[in-house]
């Protein structure tokens, strides 16, 4: 695996852009919008972009810090609850009185204490993240459904939720796009251009090996779920704003939607490998093919097995690029006598 | 790995000219607008109506749409179902939203939440498409119409009558409800003491209990009720969980046939105990019917027959005439009873 990553720096940075998977993603992006647009009714109005992103807002935003955790080489199930508990916490201030900007301070520290509570676990007790973020998927869905029971607060102030829906002037994009333009630019900035983030790749490779280069695993796992836990905790106030209702059960199933997104834009599943503008391509990806077929008529499980199959076609092309790849190196150090630099490593 | 680079490279090359070359076409189709091109079919006034339900699979709503797609056979528009596989309220909005941008007629719809898919509706009526809920309502804001499966003194009435045909309008009675405060079940409840006092005078309600509309708790309320009350002729239970329940603990019981139990139940549930003799009638509306009227609604709507407002009225069909009510509700009217006579004719 680190073989590979290394290797493919022998190339030159504009061949690395160009050929990395995030590339074909987003080409993939690009095409299946051309087409949608010449031959999906509607699909060119401005609507169909502004309800694309207002639906694909939730998963782009916990896309971004569940891609630094996944490239670590875990994993966060329990997003999903935790947007159902930020959301219950609000629904439940609201319904005391307290004012809209505390409910959603206190609805962020909640996804603090909830990210918090998995990095520990993981991070510091060694825990593996898939046991505890399913335990804690539990756990935190019960509370959340368990402070609101069976009833949703729906009496938000309409300037609040009308500001989740808002359109940037004509142009069809959400205000909300800005809070994800931020966010992706930050996170961006922190995995590929900080040492925090040369680390993240470092633990995915090889956490011992991450250990002896002096980064600490545990503390950079505390701050990803942190991270993951408040990025849920403000996707529930978006999704609490969006559709007017706080309850226990909002986005149930979600982390199931973001996790396929991040590994259909790139990032392998075993850690150290993945890129945030290929996560980004992903989630769009699925949004534009959903839209594009919802709009044709086609029904939600056919979109399910095409999403599915999608997916599973490009965690098998991962392995069997790399296969072609080492034959092809193969071949090409057989044809030539002396080797490059690049053909030492090898597998 | 060099040589599939210059592979891969190739591929990427020629994947970003097919981009680039649709790009081109598209922006020069755009003078053909394919929104134009869209709204062609859409403008034409032909009915399309477009029935969301709250999850797909599930056999209540496919019996309530076939309902809706005979309607809209009849009428000679198009019918479709779409919908998510989880009942939940976002998942329906992004369906609400397709509907509105095909310029669908009319959407008929069950309404995860009476709130959260209100903005959706509400853009939806604004770009011209009608809104009726049926099932579950929204709040009457976001639609125009709410076709109602029952009302609570029809649905009250239909149980009293029952258990009182079937055990000779006289002796002990007791409910089995569900929770201690379900907020419809006392609304019944409530009815019907008021029926049996009215009309029943020698049928004694001896006990309302509660099972919480969990299997297990009814089961045991039941066997609970006959024991402190031997003398018991009949159990009314108005909840689904409850009636199966107790039908199923009547059924390997030496009550069985002795006490009669009514209430409302599905067919799908109570099949073997009105084939087994255990249970002789009991009550539900049909989801068929109801999916029909809700298109038919949808229809009058659309035509213009009816805006929603207290006393329009339209004809639906093989269901006859139907008026529209307070907050634009419209009634289907008394609940069906199931018996052993039609009981194969529903599957939900």
């Amino acid at each position: 695996m680190s073989t590979t990553t290394y290797r493919a720096y022998a190339h030159p940075l504009w061949r690395r852009l160009l050929l990395t998977r995030e590339a074909a993603v987003i080409a993939l992006v690009v095409l299946v919008s051309m087409w949608a647009y010449s031959n999906v009714p509607y699909f060119g109005d401005t609507l169909t972009l502004t309800y694309l992103l207002l639906d694909t807002t939730t998963i782009l935003l916990i896309a971004l810090p569940m891609t630094l955790v996944v490239i670590t080489g875990e994993i966060d199930l329990s997003v999903a609850s935790v947007v159902g508990l930020s959301s219950a916490t609000m629904g439940l201030l609201h319904e005391h009185g307290v004012g809209m900007a505390l409910a959603c301070v206190v609805a962020l520290l909640v996804g603090v204490v909830c990210g918090a509570l998995n990095g520990f676990l993981v991070g510091y007790v060694g825990l593996p993240s898939l046991a505890v973020t399913i335990g804690t998927l539990a756990l935190y869905r019960g509370v959340a459904v368990g402070l609101l029971g069976t009833t949703a607060v729906t009496d938000f102030p309409k300037d609040w939720t009308s500001k989740a829906s808002q359109v940037i002037g004509s142009s069809g994009i959400p205000s909300v796009m800005i809070v994800f333009a931020v966010l992706a630019v930050v996170f961006i900035l922190l995995l590929h251009f900080t040492p925090f983030g040369r680390g993240v790749y470092d633990i995915g490779l090889s956490s011992e090996a991450a250990t002896f280069s002096g980064v600490s695993a545990k503390r950079t796992k505390l701050v990803l779920f942190v991270l993951t836990g408040v990025v849920s905790a403000l996707a529930g106030i978006y999704f609490t704003l969006r559709y007017g209702s706080a309850r226990g059960d909002n986005a149930t199933g979600l982390e199931l939607q973001v996790i396929a997104a991040v590994l259909l834009g790139g990032v392998s599943i075993f850690g150290g490998r993945g890129r945030l503008p290929g996560v980004i391509a992903g989630v769009l990806l699925i949004g534009v093919i959903s839209s594009a077929l919802r709009l044709q008529g086609v029904t939600v499980n056919v979109i399910s097995i095409i999403i599915g199959l999608l997916l599973v076609l490009s965690v098998i092309s991962t392995p069997v690029l790399a296969r072609l790849s080492d034959a092809a190196a193969r071949r090409s150090r057989a044809k030539r006598s002396s080797a490059g630099p690049q053909t030492v490593v090898s597998q | 790995m060099r040589t599939i680079s210059r592979r891969t490279a190739v591929i990427g090359a020629a994947a970003l000219t097919i981009a680039l070359a649709v790009t081109g076409c598209s922006k020069a189709s755009t003078g053909g607008s394919p929104s134009e091109s869209g709204t062609g079919d859409g403008g034409s006034k032909n009915l399309n109506v477009v029935f969301i339900p709250k999850n797909l699979g599930n056999p209540y709503f496919d019996a309530s749409d076939a309902g809706g797609k005979t309607a809209v056979g009849e009428l000679g528009g198009k019918y479709s179902q779409v919908g998510p596989q989880a009942a939940s309220p976002d998942a329906q909005v992004q369906y609400i939203n397709t509907a509105a941008q095909q310029h669908a007629s009319a959407i008929v719809i069950s309404a995860n939440d009476p709130k959260a898919i209100g903005d959706a509706l509400t853009q939806a009526k604004q770009s011209g498409t009608k809104v009726v809920t049926f099932d579950s309502d929204t709040d009457p804001q976001y639609r125009d119409v709410f076709v109602n499966q029952a009302s609570p003194e029809g649905i009250a009435k239909a149980q009293v009558d029952g258990i009182a045909k079937q055990i000779g309008d006289s002796g002990e009675i007791a409910i089995l409800s569900a929770a201690a405060n379900a907020t419809n079940q006392n609304a019944w409840i409530a009815l019907m003491k008021k029926d049996l006092a009215a009309d029943h005078p020698n049928i004694k309600l001896v006990d309302t209990v509660y099972g919480n509309d969990d299997d297990q708790t009814s089961f045991d309320k039941t066997a609970a009720l006959l024991q402190t009350h031997p003398n018991l002729k009949g159990i009314i239970s108005p909840t689904t969980v409850g009636i199966a329940a107790a039908a199923r603990y009547l059924s390997t019981s030496d009550k069985k046939g002795k006490v009669a139990l009514t209430g409302l139940g599905t067919p799908n549930q109570m099949r073997e105990y009105v084939k087994d003799g255990t249970v002789k009638e009991f009550y539900l509306w049909n989801p068929t019917d109801l999916g029909y009227l809700a298109a038919y609604a949808a229809a009058a709507l659309v035509d213009g027959t009816i805006t929603g407002k207290e006393g329009d009225s339209f004809k639906a069909g093989k269901l006859g005439d139907y008026k529209v009510g307070a907050n634009g509700e419209v009634l289907l009217g008394d609940p069906t009873a199931f018996n052993s006579s039609n009981i194969d004719q529903f599957n939900f």
